[in-house]
């Protein structure tokens, strides 16, 4: 069951348009990771996720309603929500900020402290909330943002200002959410170490959708190159003339080639049955790689057409320039 | 009515912490007493004169202090909560605007109140324990009154700083907005109509102009303390009295100065880009 579906959603401030023809969709239980570069529309599409905005253009709808409606409020118990940089009430408490998210939402005040404790807040449930570090705040946040056991939950930048131990913890519970039907969007700028823990990637740039899908759905999409790394005892000249591809020895006495996705099958098999050959481990690309792929070839195809239409503008203008002149016009124009 | 109750109760709390109740309180109690005890220090006698110079010297002083209280509580109300990022968290819970707005002016309104009531309520229990010959029935009712009239001042301007706070994107802003406000409503207002009274020579139709005195909240609180005595007001305040405004007729246009600005209020709120 689709849980949020977006169709075609743009939206513009001005003339300044921030989400072009936005189509994404999330089934119950998926965790879908949203990247993308400072201003590239995830906070805005959260937004309209949550009803906040009313996209300029399309449909969104979240449990089978419009987010903007005045039926979704009763949804809104079963969403969680974190914020980017969220400064709570500084002369509360942190037990009575959540004990008030608690009351707005209609749940238990016990539930409050056991969620304390299972952020790690427990310690600190009694200071007010000024003298909290960017961590324990973004704790507090975590801890009312499922205060429900919500069954919609975005996250927006939740592991920045945490410690690896608290970064790992907070993953465990988004698992374990993840395991009793909850579907999540999770924005970061973190890549490594998110990838395990998420079903679908939407990689957006510059209010496009640059990619979506499973991770493995996009290694194929991308020519980027799986790594294989070996070692053992062979002859690497003829090893790697039977495989067809230069083999690179690596400091610490390991091997390793670089191969595309659709020919790893054939030349892991090759390797296999290669003697001598006693540890092989593939390393696909990773979701960084993926990443500066589909972003940085989204701009630069984005540049080339840019180049182009300038180069025939200028053509087509017969000018008196001289060579230099149309030069600097064109660096200008770039 | 939970979400408005628990946002009212958050926001008493916040007052609390920050120590604004236990300010606001201490300054309505001394400037009480002061004013019953030696107010009439500058006609050479010290000590309790009367109920009614009393009321009339605390509510001419109240007018400058209260509203300027008022709008520092609440300036940020709104403003504040959006550069903190919790407004936008906020509308992400089952919690109308409509609601969020009302349970702020509840909870601001209770510490005002309850400073108004302690502070002034304190000075009024002082006057009937050490004053010579005052009536309490005649005491209670022109405090009650006054205590009454100086919470809906208050909430008059709680609501203006409302207005101001969803309206402005800067903390900054609304803060200057607010100091603007307070000295239009206080100094300005007044000023421009006794000017254009001497300027016109009194040429102003005489129905008209008393009723100016109502589109300044700060005027029908004083108007509404001088009403119950026989006294006459002085200044401005000398024109109306000669007008018979009914207590109730006063009463009734301060609500209206409440819903009014509220609604502008919760209207603004509604069309702020989150």
């Amino acid at each position: 069951m689709s849980i949020i579906q977006l169709e075609n959603i743009s939206h513009q401030f001005g003339n300044l348009s921030v989400l072009d023809s936005l189509s994404l969709n999330l089934n119950k239980g998926e965790v879908l990771g949203l990247f993308g570069h400072n201003g590239a529309g995830k906070t805005t599409s959260m937004k309209m996720i949550l009803g906040l905005l009313e996209p300029t253009q399309g449909t969104i709808k979240v449990f089978g309603e419009s987010p903007c409606s005045s039926n979704f409020n009763h949804f809104r118990y079963q969403i969680g929500f974190l914020p980017e940089n969220v400064s709570f009430y500084q002369e509360l408490t942190g037990l009575e900020v959540l004990q008030f998210f608690a009351k707005l939402k209609k749940v238990s005040l016990t539930r409050c402290e056991q969620l304390l404790q299972k952020v790690g807040l427990s310690d600190a449930a009694s200071r007010k909330v000024k003298t909290y570090s960017k961590g324990m705040k973004q704790r507090l946040g975590l801890a009312q943002a499922i205060l429900t056991e919500p069954s919609l939950l975005l996250l927006d930048e939740p592991t920045v200002g945490l410690d690896p131990i608290a970064t790992q913890e907070f993953y465990d519970i988004v698992d374990h959410l993840k395991n009793n039907g909850c579907s999540i969007i999770l924005c970061s700028h973190v890549l490594p170490g998110v990838e395990k823990h998420i079903d679908k990637v939407a990689i957006l740039s510059k209010g496009q959708l640059a990619a979506f899908g499973s991770i493995q759905d996009l290694r194929k999409q991308t020519p980027l190159a799986t790594r294989i790394n070996f070692s053992g005892c062979f002859d690497i000249e003829k090893l790697s003339n039977k495989l067809g591809i230069a083999i690179t020895s690596e400091d610490d006495g390991n091997f390793s080639i670089q191969i595309s996705s659709q020919d790893k099958l054939n030349i892991v098999k090759t390797l296999l049955a290669q003697p001598g050959i006693n540890n092989l481990d593939t390393v696909p690309p990773s979701l960084e790689q993926l990443y500066r792929h589909f972003v940085l070839d989204e701009s630069k195809n984005k540049n080339e057409e840019f180049e182009k239409l300038n180069c025939e503008k200028i053509n087509q203008e017969p000018s008196s320039d001289t060579p230099k002149q149309e030069k600097n016009k064109k660096r200008d124009a770039l | 009515m939970k979400s408005v109750l628990a946002v009212a109760e958050k926001e008493l709390k916040d007052g609390l912490r920050n120590r604004w109740l236990i300010a606001i309180t201490l300054i309505f109690a001394v400037m009480a007493s002061g004013i019953a005890w030696f107010g009439s220090a500058s006609v050479g006698s010290v000590g309790f004169s009367s109920v009614a110079n009393t009321i009339t010297s605390l509510s001419s002083l109240n007018v400058f202090l209260l509203p300027l209280i008022a709008l520092l509580l609440s300036y940020h109300a709104i403003v504040g909560e959006d550069e903190d990022g919790t407004l936008l968290l906020l509308l992400t819970y089952p919690i109308t605007k409509g609601e969020l707005l009302f349970g702020k002016l509840i909870g601001q309104t209770s510490i005002l109140a309850i400073a108004t009531i302690i502070g002034f309520g304190s000075a009024c229990l002082s006057i009937l324990f050490f004053a010579d010959g005052v009536i309490a029935a005649d005491l209670f009712s022109a405090f009650g009154l006054f205590i009454l009239s100086a919470i809906l001042l208050g909430m008059i301007f709680i609501c203006l700083a409302y207005v101001i706070s969803s309206w402005v994107s800067e903390k900054s802003k609304a803060a200057g907005l607010a100091l603007i406000t307070w000295f239009f409503f206080v100094l300005i207002y007044d000023m421009g109509l006794l000017g254009l009274l001497v300027a016109t020579e009194g040429q102003v139709h005489a129905d008209i102009f008393p009723y100016l005195l109502l589109l300044n909240p700060t005027d029908i609180f004083r108007l509404v303390n001088l009403v119950t005595f026989e006294t006459n007001g002085t200044g401005l305040l000398s024109i109306a009295s000669d007008q018979s405004f009914s207590l109730s007729g006063l009463l009734i246009s301060m609500v209206i100065w409440i819903v009014l600005p509220f609604s502008l209020a919760y209207y603004r709120l509604k069309r702020r880009p989150i």
